[in-house]
């Protein structure tokens, strides 16, 4: 089962602690994560820390999945950082500012694992 | 260090009263002296035009209203572009030039010092950041005081040493040369969205009026042995029938007792507040009012803030008057409120000739200027870049001397102009000695820097130096006045500190130039009582700490530092 | 010893009241700060020594400071389109000299504003800004909005300091003194404690824009019974809210700027913003991101005339965003190198810009390792600027404050960096 929802991402205390500590896990716990409410998460049977495959038209990327119940239903929402830039658009629509906030993604639940940070960059490599 | 002759040239030095004297001029280590050896370079004016540096002692170069037009403009940063050199960095923007190009443009037209008019304490590091990067020319600023609530607090409980005391410190605090007022209390007025409609009316919630402010900050200043007077940007600018606000204040001053051989007071870009009418629609020049007064009394100075056609952005502590301006014209509108301190807005705009409104204008500067009698006491200004770009001086000079000239632009102008103005009528024509007082000479009286060597070529006074292209005895400025323009807007040679940075109207090069501040101080106890007062409302009001506040000496670079104090 | 009123290097909203116990040259406590504030002055693991490879795929191998730089150099003349791109973590001292630097080797100067506020600077553009200084909001300002943007996450004391919960002389009661109103797509934290939480659908903050612009102008006859997810009652009343204020304030962020419509957003809030000047006083401002990239665009102004995306290859200044900024320039692949800077082109642009960013040389001038490190072939790592050395910073309401230097370290400044590779610029182009 697949959520047709809205991409968004965001800045977070935690990914702002970890800005200059990227490397290590707890930049990946920070900023390496899918937010989306109970609702939604019930939708495509996925259960907290479990991890889900987010798809845009310009990527996708597997996090862990969490519930935050101030998101309405069909909004997802990635920290700001390389796991949330994996899906976004690099299409500036002639302003010079890249897609970052309301792509339309589908996310579904699986079993594959989510990538560190040099795993995701190397990818680009 | 190097000597320098300057042979044969035909000098205008008012100070020194030289009215086109044949002459020669020595320069060594970087100042004017009596004669030099046999070794000194030597330039051939061959009976060429010789000024002092010119010195603009009102202008917006620096600072955040400046920046903030440069953001705002990116269509004014693509005119006059020139590509990096060997010896320049590259050149944008017309109104809102770079730091380079605004040092290199007042450089090239033989203008060898230039003072910021409105520094706001709490972004004064801006400012002076600014000058840091703008090469060759000398700065120096004057700070906003005029709705500062340390000063009106001070006023309130007629605590005129206290006023002192924080002029003091606010001008340490913003490295500031003087004093500058813009429409007093308005800026705090605008906090709401208000304005204050008149000297007598209260600034709300202080309890304290326009009138007031600019009284005690005159005595302050006097107090305080401060080089320069108040330099005040009057109430109700921009507004028909301003004038009569504009008279009132003139006399507020009339008493004060200069504590040095200059004005009590200035009053700048006066041409912005010589309006009559009640309206738009009947709006005219009191030009000739306000002239007749400057005939009649010696206290004052001013400076046109003349209008020149085509592209301004205009720039002011005036919050209300820049709101205004942009609704009118439904303009871009950037406002800059300043916490406790003032206010601020930039609006880009175009001067049109053929809009009577903008007509008059362009007509009441110059009616300043011509019929008042002494040419010290009017200094040519457009306000950069308010009535238009500084490197318009030229053209507007040949205004000045040219009434061939104003004919030819007055052509081109809305009839309407002429039967709201008299500038039709005015046949004075400004000779090159009078332009040289209005252009340097009062500039530097006025601010009280006549000491400092500037606006002058006497014994000791630093070599700054303009040399044009034209031969004053072969020029008939009444007539030929393109060929004036075109000397006047690209110097022969601009020599500053006796090194030559303009040659034939390109830039040699360019050191970087230095900035006058004033140091004063007040008696202790009036100090203690301000301290208490100013450590109160940072700690309850500012958003910044008081040991973050100063502009650190870091900021400031070729310091020139003028202590004074209470006599 | 304890520095006291020590600035924060970490936000736009540079808290310039933090203390800092240093001991040995070394910091032991931060007091005042927020969480990110404090990590960020606490420090880091740290790249410890410059490093090279030739392919991105090798392991790195350490290098002496002058081998990188002279690397960096040749790489840089060698360029026809190099990217010079961040600035957004360094001080204004060393701007100047980036500019400078783009200068001689004719580089496309850009920073980090370009994926942030840059839609704002075109906003600004359009329509100008009327704002003021953050101590202005503190005092006066009795209706807050936040408009896409969430300070409880991103700028954690703003509220307490400046926006929210700060006492000022006509706000004295704090909190109590203020309506908080928080349009956003999603209830954030900053959400939950305000006065009215209005939830646009993502994409539509545009037409929300309008319709308020028609409330306030007293046109509510044509606004539809819902507008961007939003109900024609609740627009017309907070319509008169703003209307009603003492001083209103619109703290906008990247929910803005990021979102559809980009900078006509900016455009629309700056004109309501402007309409309700003529009812009361109202202001609008930017919450900026990095400590100071208000000041890159502060500098590159003064310097270039140009906030961002200045393409330097002309020998005088173009700009043309959306042609000339980072991400346009990657995607064209027209860049042949890339010299990044006190920003994280590699945490913070889409991938498909960044597997652009793969097949060109990268430099890259910071104290950290980040994913910008994995794409380097060149790593030169410098001092922590506002924590190991003092400069200028401006905060987001462009106020310029002096950044104070807490602890010495061995390593060279940003500035240091770029003097040098600017002589060996010259030295390989054979200029004075």
């Amino acid at each position: 089962m697949k959520l047709d929802a809205i991409f968004i991402s965001g800045r977070t205390v935690n990914q702002g602690v970890n800005l200059e500590n990227k490397s290590s896990t707890a930049y990946f716990d920070a900023a390496g994560y899918c937010e989306m409410n109970s609702t939604d998460a019930g939708k495509i049977s996925t259960d907290p820390g479990n991890n889900v495959k987010v798809t845009t038209d310009f990527g996708n990327v597997v996090v862990p999945m969490r519930i935050c119940e101030g998101n309405p239903d069909g909004l997802i929402f990635i920290p700001m950082g390389p796991w949330a830039n994996a899906v976004a658009s690099p299409d500036t629509a002639g302003c010079g500012m890249p897609g970052f906030k309301g792509l339309p993604a589908t996310v579904e639940s699986t079993d594959e694992k989510a990538p560190t940070m040099p795993e995701l960059m190397a990818r680009l490599k | 260090m190097s000597e320098l002759l300057i042979k044969n040239a035909v000098v205008y030095d008012p100070i020194n009263k030289v009215n086109g004297e044949k002459m020669d001029i020595a320069v060594k280590d970087g100042k004017i002296v009596d004669s030099i050896g046999n070794g000194a370079d030597v330039i051939d004016a061959a009976g060429r035009l010789v000024y002092p540096g010119g010195v603009d002692a009102h202008t917006h170069i620096a600072g955040s209203k400046v920046n903030i037009g440069r953001i705002m403009r990116p269509d004014d940063s693509r005119l006059n572009n020139k590509p990096r050199t060997k010896i320049t960095r590259p050149y944008t923007g017309y109104t809102v030039p770079n730091v380079y190009a605004m040092g290199y443009g007042y450089a090239e037209m033989g203008y060898t010092t230039a003072f910021e008019a409105a520094i706001p304490i709490l972004k004064a590091r801006h400012t002076h950041e600014e000058f840091e990067e703008i090469p060759i020319i000398d700065k120096g600023g004057l700070t906003l005081f005029s709705s500062n609530w340390m000063v009106m607090d001070a006023i309130r409980e007629d605590d005129l040493d206290r006023v002192a005391a924080y002029v003091a410190w606010g001008l340490e605090a913003s490295r500031g040369w003087g004093v500058k007022i813009v429409n007093p209390g308005g800026g705090e007025a605008w906090g709401f969205g208000k304005n204050v409609a008149g000297l007598d009316d209260p600034v709300p919630n202080f309890e304290v009026t326009p009138r007031q402010i600019i009284r005690y900050l005159a005595e302050a200043n006097e107090k305080l042995n401060l080089p320069h007077s108040i330099h005040l940007h009057c109430n109700n600018l921009g507004k028909p029938g301003n004038y009569t606000t504009t008279l009132e204040t003139f006399d507020i001053c009339k008493d004060i007792k200069p504590k040095r051989d200059r004005q009590a007071v200035h009053l700048t870009h006066i041409q912005f507040n010589s309006w009559g009418g009640n309206h738009w629609g009947d709006m005219e020049s009191k030009g000739d009012e306000i002239a007749k007064y400057m005939n009649k009394n010696d206290h004052l100075t001013i400076d046109m803030g003349q209008l020149v056609f085509g592209s301004a952005t205009t720039m002011t502590a005036d919050g209300p008057v820049q709101y205004a301006n942009a609704k009118l014209l439904k303009a871009r509108w950037a406002n800059g409120d300043v916490e406790l301190e003032d206010a601020s807005g930039v609006t880009p705009l175009s001067y049109h000739p053929e809009s009577y409104i903008h007509g008059i204008m362009w007509a009441i500067g110059l009616e300043l200027a011509l019929l008042t009698e002494d040419p010290w006491k009017v200094l040519m200004t457009t306000d950069h870049p308010n009535g238009g770009p500084y490197v318009n001086y030229p053209d507007v000079v040949t205004l000045l001397m040219s009434k061939k000239k104003r004919e030819e632009a007055m052509a081109k102008i809305a009839d309407l102009t002429f039967e709201r103005t008299s500038i039709a009528t005015i046949d004075r024509e400004l000779d090159w000695y009078d332009i040289a007082i209005k252009t340097r000479s009062a500039h530097s009286k006025i601010l009280g820097m006549v000491e400092y060597g500037k606006g002058h070529l006497g014994v000791g006074a630093d070599a700054d130096i303009a040399i044009y292209d034209l031969k004053p005895d072969e020029t008939d400025s009444t007539i030929e006045y393109e060929k004036v323009k075109a000397a006047l807007r690209r110097a022969a040679y601009t020599i500053k500190d006796g090194a030559i940075v303009v040659k034939d109207g390109e830039i040699t090069a360019t050191p970087m130039g230095r900035t006058y501040w004033v140091k004063s101080t007040a008696p202790s106890d009036a100090h203690d009582r301000m301290m208490a007062d100013l450590k109160m409302k940072f700690k309850n009001y500012y958003s910044v700490n008081f040991a973050n506040y100063m502009v650190q000496d870091e900021y400031v670079h070729n310091p020139v530092i003028e202590e004074c104090g209470y006599a | 010893m304890l520095i006291k009123d020590v600035i924060c290097p970490f936000c736009g909203c540079l808290c310039d009241d933090l203390a800092v116990e240093v001991e040995n040259n070394k910091v032991i406590d931060v007091k005042h700060a927020c969480k990110i504030g404090a990590a960020k002055i606490r420090g880091h693991n740290r790249i410890e020594a410059p490093m090279m490879r030739e392919s991105k795929t090798d392991e790195f191998r350490e290098v002496s400071y002058d081998e990188a730089i002279n690397e960096a150099a040749r790489i840089l003349v060698d360029s026809k389109r190099p990217l010079m791109y961040g600035w957004a973590s360094c001080l204004c001292e060393m701007m100047k000299k980036g500019v400078l630097l783009a200068e001689e080797v004719g580089g496309i100067l850009d920073n980090t504003a370009s994926v942030c506020h840059g839609p704002s600077a075109l906003g600004v553009q359009e329509k100008g800004i009327p704002t003021g200084t953050l101590g202005q909001f503190a005092n006066r300002a009795d209706v807050v909005i936040f408009w896409g943007c969430n300070p409880v996450q991103a700028h954690p004391r703003h509220m307490s300091r400046y926006s929210v919960f700060a006492k000022g002389f006509f706000t004295n009661k704090g909190r109590k003194d203020r309506k908080i109103v928080v349009v956003d797509v999603r209830k954030t934290d900053t959400a939950e404690m305000a006065d009215e939480y209005v939830q646009v659908n993502p994409g539509e903050d545009y037409k929300l824009l309008a319709a308020f612009r028609a409330a306030v102008a007293d046109k509510a006859d044509v606004i539809p019974d819902t507008v961007a997810g939003v109900s024609k009652e609740k627009i017309v009343e907070l319509a008169a809210a703003m209307k009603g204020a003492k001083y209103g304030i619109v703290y906008f962020g990247m929910g803005v700027t990021q979102t559809r419509c980009k900078y006509k957003n900016i455009d629309i809030a700056v004109s309501l913003t402007t309409d309700l000047n003529a009812y009361t006083k109202f202001s609008i401002i930017p919450m900026r991101g990095h400590y100071n990239v208000t000041g890159a665009g502060q500098v590159f102004a003064w310097e270039t005339g140009y906030v961002n995306g200045i393409d330097m290859s002309r020998g005088v200044p173009y700009y043309n965003p959306g042609e000339t900024c980072s991400n346009d320039m990657l995607m064209r692949e027209e860049l042949d190198s890339a010299f990044v800077i006190g920003g994280d082109a590699g945490a913070h642009f889409p991938a498909q810009s960044i597997a652009r960013m793969a097949k060109i040389p990268v430099i890259q001038v910071d104290p950290f390792h980040n994913p910008t490190t994995e794409m380097a072939n060149i790593v030169i790592p410098v001092k922590v600027s506002g924590v190991e050395l003092a400069g200028t910073a401006y905060r987001m309401d462009s106020v310029c404050l002096r950044m104070r230097k807490l602890v010495d370290v061995d390593f060279p400044s940003d500035e240091e960096v770029l003097d040098k590779i600017l002589a060996k610029v010259k030295e390989i182009k054979g200029v004075s």
